[in-house]
């Protein structure tokens, strides 16, 4: 740490709440969420390599209750991310910076990433999941 | 800082300090992560929802094909390196301490690269029928 106390901008708690600054801060959330799914798939396909036990104990892991919960939060994360990505390459071309339309693809991400995680569930229990 | 009178070129003092030509690397890898990853993940999720109810050989045969083993390894590679380049981004703005950056920035380049070509390595095999 700096050794002479400076003065600092007002972090996140005297702001009011709007939207641009929820889509950010999930972006950075889904993330970290989905760093840790990374390592989740990792050890799925490693243990798809080591032999039958070994994907009948990571398979009975991730279809047990608790693991269906973990793999809808990361189906949310991919969804949030893949979504507001798409959102983020738009704004690095330069469009969509007219604040209505900010709040409006904020508003998009958000809702969007709800809508996308249902279909991708429900399509997932169409196909024999959770049985 | 130069002397007026000294000989060397200010550029001498300047090399390697500075972000000349290297600075948006950071930047446009992301993007390029990020646009590769936008297809393939659309893949991942089509695998996976296809694999629901598959039983182990049914699962090793479909990691296995040709095409999904090279669009795997594709989607393994985008993600661990688009990955570590927003985690990066995180321990930049979160840790302050410098030590306490470079173990973390550390572990996070370790941890990424180990399960990048440990995952890779598991597609190959499979696909090689190992």
């Amino acid at each position: 740490m700096p050794p002479v106390a400076r003065p600092l901008s007002p972090h996140l708690q005297v702001y009011r709440w709007q939207i641009q600054m929820v889509t950010s801060i999930l972006h950075r959330a889904s993330g970290i969420v989905l760093s840790v799914g990374a390592f989740v798939l990792a050890g799925m396909l490693l243990a798809l390599a080591s032999g039958q036990e070994a994907w009948d104990c990571a398979r009975g892991l991730l279809a047990s209750w608790p693991g269906i919960l973990v793999m809808i939060g990361f189906t949310w994360a991919l969804c949030y991310h893949w979504l507001n990505g798409i959102r983020h390459l738009v704004q690095d071309a330069g469009w969509g910076f007219s604040i209505p339309a900010f709040v409006r693809s904020s508003w998009v991400s958000v809702i969007g990433s709800v809508v996308l995680t249902a279909i991708v569930c429900a399509v997932a229990i169409c196909c024999g999941g959770v049985a | 800082m130069n002397s007026p009178d000294s000989l060397r070129s200010p550029v001498k003092n300047a090399r390697g300090l500075g972000s000349a030509r290297s600075g948006v690397h950071h930047f446009i890898v992301q993007r390029a992560t990020a646009v590769a990853l936008l297809f393939l993940t659309v893949y991942l999720v089509v695998l996976l929802v296809s694999l629901i109810g598959a039983d182990y050989s049914q699962a090793r045969a479909a990691v296995g094909h040709p095409c999904n083993a090279v669009l795997l390894v594709a989607f393994l590679l985008a993600m661990f390196w688009h990955g570590k380049l927003g985690l990066q981004v995180v321990i930049e703005d979160y840790v302050h301490t410098p030590g306490r950056a470079l173990a973390c920035q550390l572990v996070v380049v370790f941890a990424c690269a180990l399960a990048a070509l440990a995952s890779v390595l598991a597609v190959i095999r499979i696909a090689l029928g190992a």
